[in-house]
């Protein structure tokens, strides 16, 4: 069979980690984990503090490197390549601690989102301040002056500039007001009928992640233990136990 | 009064030079980290690039005029930006990732070899330079002393003014300049925005190679004698003149080098020539100790 076959992932997943393992040092933080996520799908990842989903994200991204397994993205294999690369490749990511450039103002931001990528930055500008009026009011200020949920909006702006076709979210909701949240939620679901975009979310926020997303995944101690649609998962008594603190 | 302000015209003029090598120490350690200790030899090697291409141009029998410098000036730049690119692509990037200090130590290393190679390749002995701008204009004379400005302060001035306004416009208005910023602030997240941060690195290299060729260039130009020592000085003078402006900041090195430049040359004109050097110095320690970041540094201390 040929190198070109081989590579084709076995199914036509937009995203496919095969039995990744990463560590910090001597620290592993993931542990033989297989995960995938098709075109057009709202895929989440729950699971305590520690429990490796930031690092699922970054692996993606080759920081921290795989050790084991491969990661395919549109069948083609992006483990070990340089990160620009693979942002270049159509990921994009809305880190955790959001990492806003802080003496760079909003709109320098944005561009940033758009810059390496070719396209023209004024329809991902504009989608920017339609979706968060907020950051058009503050799109002169610096980075590091806006607050936590500003910055998080400008985050997730920031990633949508370059038009991504896989969007990866390291805990949107964190540190915002639930009305906030609950647009920001919405701006995904709506992204993803009307563009397409297929979403890997990282939540700490399990209850509204199940609801929103299609199918999700819970991370525990750098495993997958579960895996189900969201409505599926919801209705595990583990996942209720442990992560929505239902009674 | 008159030769007060003689003296401060020779100290700006001076101070320029040492701003331009500035601006390469602060660009480097914003966004690497590292004081690269072989910038004063990159400046050096300009300054020899620049009188070779001199000697070849004159030996074509071209007359030393203003295209001349020009395009000894242009020459410079491109290859002393060729060995910036250089230094970093041998010395630096493989030891991305170590601990901090080993590219400290490499670049040490490089400034030694550096100094060692051009003493090896143009000989050891002073290199003059017959002064091609010359005159000046009075500006004024009172008390028996007369104020002037020569050409050569003059073109130094200009010239650097130029070059500092191209390079601002570049770090503040280009998507480039945008990159070198993004890489400072945040390098990872550069990456993960698509931009090829090792390439940015790169051309900071090579941006501050081209500023410390023009430098060289007017060292040349203004004091007519080099040797492959001269950046040795120069650089920690710059360096100094970066540290004192607040190292990181660009407005910071180009202050600090005009400071460096009256504090020296007023020391020199009032006190004593042999002790100008612990002036500066000794200025920048009493600075440092009621400013530790520097005139225009920031804390280093932000909102997360």
């Amino acid at each position: 069979m040929s190198a070109a076959l081989q590579n084709r992932a076995p199914s036509a997943a937009m995203l496919r980690l095969e039995g990744v393992t990463a560590a910090y040092g001597a620290v592993e933080a993931l542990r033989d984990v297989s995960v995938h996520v098709d075109p057009g799908e709202i895929v989440t990842l729950i699971g305590a503090n520690g429990a490796g989903k930031s690092t699922l994200l970054m692996t993606i991204f080759g920081s921290p490197r795989a050790r084991t397994g491969r990661i395919l993205f549109e069948g083609r294999d992006i483990t070990g390549m340089p990160m620009h690369e693979i942002a270049r490749a159509g990921i994009a990511q809305s880190p955790e601690g959001r990492r806003i450039f802080p003496r760079m103002t909003v709109r320098e931001n944005l561009l940033m989102g758009a810059q390496s990528f070719g396209v023209d930055p004024a329809p991902g500008l504009e989608q920017a301040f339609t979706l968060f009026p907020r950051l058009k009011e503050r799109e002169a200020q610096r980075g590091g002056t806006l607050s936590g949920g500003e910055q998080q909006m400008l985050a997730i702006a920031r990633a949508l500039m370059s038009k991504p076709r896989l969007l990866l979210l390291d805990e949107p909701s964190l540190g915002l007001a639930p009305l906030v949240v609950r647009g920001i939620f919405s701006a995904i679901r709506r992204l993803n009928a009307e563009t397409g975009l297929t979403v890997l979310l990282v939540e700490q926020n399990a209850n509204q992640a199940l609801r929103l997303a299609h199918r999700g995944y819970v991370l525990v101690n750098g495993r997958t233990t579960l895996e189900g649609t969201g409505a599926e998962l919801l209705a595990r008594p583990e996942v209720r136990d442990a992560y929505l603190g239902t009674h | 009064m008159a030769y007060a302000l003689q003296q401060l015209i020779n100290g700006v003029a001076l101070g320029m030079i040492y701003g331009l090598i500035a601006v390469g120490y602060t660009m480097v350690y914003g966004i690497i980290g590292m004081i690269n200790f072989a910038h004063g030899d990159i400046f050096m090697v300009g300054a020899f690039i620049s009188l070779i291409s001199f000697v070849l141009i004159s030996s074509g029998g071209w007359a030393a005029g203003p295209g001349a410098i020009l395009l000894v000036l242009l020459v410079s730049m491109a290859v002393t930006a060729l060995y910036g690119w250089s230094v970093e692509r041998v010395a630096y990037r493989p030891l991305r990732g170590s601990f901090r200090l080993a590219p400290l130590i490499s670049a040490i290393g490089m400034s030694i070899v550096l100094q060692n190679y051009v003493q090896v390749a143009q000989g050891a002995r002073v290199k003059p330079m017959e002064s091609i701008v010359t005159g000046g204009v009075e500006l004024w004379h009172g008390n028996g002393f007369a104020v002037s400005i020569s050409t050569m302060q003059a073109m130094i001035v200009i010239v650097t003014l130029v070059v500092l306004a191209v390079f601002t416009w570049l770090v503040t208005r280009t998507p480039l300049g945008r990159a070198m910023r993004a890489c400072e602030q945040d390098r990872k997240m550069a990456g993960l925005l698509g931009i090829d941060t090792d390439r940015t690195i790169s051309i900071t290299f090579v941006i501050g190679a081209a500023l410390a060729a023009v430098a060289g260039t007017m060292y040349l130009l203004r004091y007519g004698v080099i040797d492959f020592y001269i950046g040795f000085l120069a650089g920690v003078k710059a360096f100094t003149a970066a540290v004192l402006g607040g190292i990181g900041s660009l407005p910071g090195a180009v202050l600090g080098g005009l400071l460096i430049g009256l504090i020296e040359t007023f020391w020199s004109a009032y006190f004593s020539v042999q002790y100008k050097d612990v002036a500066t110095f000794a200025i920048l320690v009493i600075t440092l100790i009621f400013m530790p970041t520097g005139l225009l540094g920031r804390a280093e201390v932000e909102k997360v």
